[in-house]
């Protein structure tokens, strides 16, 4: 009986009609065209580069680069190679992406808040900021940053001091900073060692106050030990106090810190645009908090602050971290644009490395190659935090 | 009989009604707002006057390099005698009636559109004669309009045909994408996630380079494509996964419902996708759509890095034409504006959008 059923059915049902055949039917259709689809690239691919004599391969990566890098964090001359040249050129886009995104983050917070502020006219300029700047493409705006630099400022010679030591001409800007001293390397590592000390108090206090109920004043605690650890170190180092003031040689500044224009136009365009962004996504969050919350806060008896930081501010957060993800992970792919103005990023390094060496499928798949892992580590570093902060239902 | 005396009408107080009572309320409501509307207004104080000063009183409007260098205010010549070359690039000067006229029923086509209830099948019908005409337009060859090479086409009309035709192919793509994402066959699944994260991980000019200098290496030798073709494929390729990852929250918002009843009606999954699904899903994620297209519309700019003359590339090369060089702010202000202007209208149309679909609800 049962032999009998189960040849009906598979006589009744041809395999075009059989659903989960038909799955693997198409599945398999799909990756054939797929798969042709890239053969034939490839065997082209191949066979132009037979004909131009295009050696494929990494093997460039070693040779010399013979090509001089405007701005570096680490030592390079052109005679270093074409490997050493990319890392160079990552690290400036590391550089601008990790300073853009945290003066992002704080303009973009404060740009957020004064457009849900009650003051009509601080909220105002807050929404025209906003629409202006999202709706001029980035591109514009960094063409628009580097004019203003190149035209507008005059040389070094004249050059405008808006501060005390702070130095603004053409060649971009030059700061004072205190003259190198053994002592900072040891403010540093107890900055450091501030910020792990900072850290376990506050696991601790956490701990306490949910077995006893007592609260300690960490948020004080904390900022005492962040800012008094580095003082103590430079005061203990019998506080040096020696200045580095850029001085006029040539024609340009010498000594203390001085910043590219090529640098603060890219930064400044990609800040500004960037934060209208975040700022719009911050309202968002906090809006997304209904009045209850406060209210209810409230009228249990908690003061403004821990109202802000104990009831709101989680909430907010939780509707905030996803879409801030993608505006930093925007901001660390439009730095790419640092090509059209000039400054030394990955891109900018890689498309040099490309007209030198005729290697573009292999230039363009390490910018891809890097591009991704920048992504994908930030996504993955972001729902991990988004995980922490995620509401736990029942 | 004693008549009652009507009392006066009490108004009431001048401090709370007007314009006082307005500015008091929102503006000097506290210690801390009054300081922050006091230190505001300075910084308008500051800015404003000197800005409009510059760009109106001071400014020239329609003189020579050299005399716009002797001017205070900006130079606002280097539009007003540049704007035919900034807005049409090297379209040939007498022809330029074409694209302009092409742009006019681009324009008229999206005014025509903005209203819901003109959304039918005719409508579809006049967009595709409309995309045929412009096209026909720019390329001339017939009805004794003189061919233009593609190579000379720039400006505006190549910033729109870049956003507006890279929009159209790359949403039925999308479509596919995200249908192909949400699939619940693997391999198909495999493929789409691959594509949707490849794409949105990496920076839309790495995928410009790979279509300047790549793409000739793809095809066989004696096939070529022309560049604006290959850029607008790059465009294509990159926002279908944005289109894709925007439907598939559209898919996503489906309730569970909507599948189950059309399955038990007996409807396959094409039908169901077609006739119930999307029709709805689509509906749902019109504003984020629109983001889309503002965001594309803003990207074609990027196309100046390889060398493509749109409208930012014909600014710039007549800001490197000598007797207008140093007008930087002036020409870039400008191309700002136009910019400016276009996602503005798409911005506040997608709002007025997104109210009229929630009333529904």
């Amino acid at each position: 009986m049962k032999g009998f059923q189960e040849t009906a059915s598979s006589e009744k049902t041809p395999f075009w009609l059989d659903p989960r055949k038909r799955a693997i039917l198409f599945q398999l259709m799909t990756f054939a065209v797929v798969g042709l689809l890239a053969y034939y690239l490839t065997s082209n691919t191949l066979i132009n580069l037979k004909k131009q004599s295009i050696a494929t391969g990494f093997g460039f990566l070693q040779k010399e680069s013979a090509f001089e890098i405007g701005e570096s964090l680490i030592p390079y001359s052109a005679a270093n190679t074409y490997a050493r040249a990319l890392l160079v050129g990552a690290l400036n886009t590391i550089k601008v992406a990790f300073i853009g995104v945290v003066i992002t983050i704080i303009l973009g917070a404060i740009i957020g808040v004064a457009r849900l502020s009650t003051n009509w006219l601080l909220s105002k300029l807050a929404a025209i900021y906003i629409e202006v700047m999202q709706d001029i493409p980035i591109l514009l705006q960094l063409f628009f940053w580097y004019a203003i630099f190149y035209e507008t400022l005059p040389s070094p010679r004249e050059a405008i001091s808006p501060g005390a030591g702070i130095f603004l001409s053409n060649r971009g800007v030059a700061f004072t900073v205190p003259q190198a001293h053994p002592a900072h390397l040891y403010m540093f590592l107890a900055l450091m060692s501030g910020c792990v000390m900072v850290y376990l108090i506050r696991r601790w206090a956490r701990k306490r106050q949910e077995r006893t109920g007592k609260i300690f004043p960490t948020f004080r605690v904390g900022i005492a030990i962040i800012f008094g650890l580095p003082f103590l170190t430079w005061l203990a180092f019998g506080a040096p106090l020696g200045m580095n003031v850029p001085k006029l040689g040539g024609f340009n500044f010498e000594g203390g810190l001085t910043v590219s224009p090529e640098f603060i136009a890219l930064l400044l365009g990609l800040v500004l645009y960037t934060a209208a962004f975040v700022a719009e996504v911050v309202r968002a969050g906090i809006q997304s908090v209904s009045k209850g919350q406060r209210e209810a806060a409230m009228s249990i008896g908690l003061r403004p602050v821990p109202v802000l930081n104990l009831v709101i501010l989680p909430q907010a957060l939780r509707v905030i971290v996803p879409p801030l993800t993608s505006q930093m992970l925007n901001l660390t792919k439009n730095s790419s644009l640092a090509v059209a103005i000039g400054y030394p990023d990955f891109v900018s390094v890689a498309n040099t490395t490309i007209n030198q060496t005729g290697q573009s499928i292999e230039g363009v798949a390490i910018i891809m190659t890097v591009y991704l892992f920048f992504s994908l580590s930030t996504s993955a570093f972001m729902n991990w935090y988004n995980k922490r902060v995620a509401l736990v239902e029942r | 009989m004693k008549q009652a005396v009507p009392a006066g009408e009490l108004k009431p107080p001048v401090t709370h009604i007007g314009i006082i009572g307005w500015a008091k309320t929102n503006l000097f409501d506290g210690v801390f707002n009054s300081i922050l509307t006091l230190v505001t207004l300075f910084f308008l104080w500051k800015v404003v006057p000197p800005l409009f000063r510059w760009a109106f009183l001071d400014s020239a409007w329609h003189t020579t390099g050299q005399a716009c260098r002797e001017a205070a205010g900006a130079c606002w010549s280097i539009i007003s005698i540049n704007y035919r070359f900034i807005l049409f690039g090297f379209y040939p000067y007498e022809e330029q009636w074409r694209p302009l006229l092409a742009m006019l029923i681009l324009f008229g086509l999206l005014f025509y559109s903005r209203n819901r209830e003109h959304w039918k099948k005719s409508l579809a019908y006049a967009w595709i004669i409309g995309l045929f005409t412009m096209g026909l337009l720019m390329t001339g060859g017939i009805l004794g309009l003189p061919p233009v090479e593609s190579t000379q086409w720039g400006g505006l009309p190549l910033t729109l045909l870049l956003a507006v035709f890279g929009l159209t192919a790359a949403y039925p793509l999308g479509v596919m994408l995200a249908l192909g994402r949400r699939s619940r066959m693997t391999g198909v699944k495999v493929l789409c996630v691959l594509y949707i994260e490849l794409i949105r991980g990496v920076p839309l000019i790495s995928l410009l380079f790979m279509s300047s200098i790549i793409f000739p290496l793809f095809l066989p030798e004696g096939v070529t494509f022309n560049k604006i073709l290959r850029a607008q494929v790059a465009i294509i390729l990159f926002t279908a996964a944005y289109i894709a990852e925007v439907i598939r929250g559209g898919l996503q918002g489906m309730a569970r419902g909507q599948y189950e009843a059309a399955e038990s009606m007996g409807l396959n999954y094409y039908q169901t996708m077609r006739l119930v699904i999307l029709p709805q899903a689509l509906k749902i994620v019109i504003p984020p759509t629109v983001s889309i297209l503002i965001s594309a519309f803003k990207d074609t700019s990027l196309v100046v890095i390889i060398a493509l003359f749109d409208l930012l590339k014909t600014t710039q090369s007549v800001l490197s034409n000598p007797e207008w060089m140093g007008f930087s702010r002036e020409a870039y202000v400008f191309v700002a504006i136009l910019y400016f202007l276009g996602c503005f209208s798409m911005s506040n149309y997608s709002r007025r959008l997104e109210k009229e679909l929630s009333k529904g609800d």
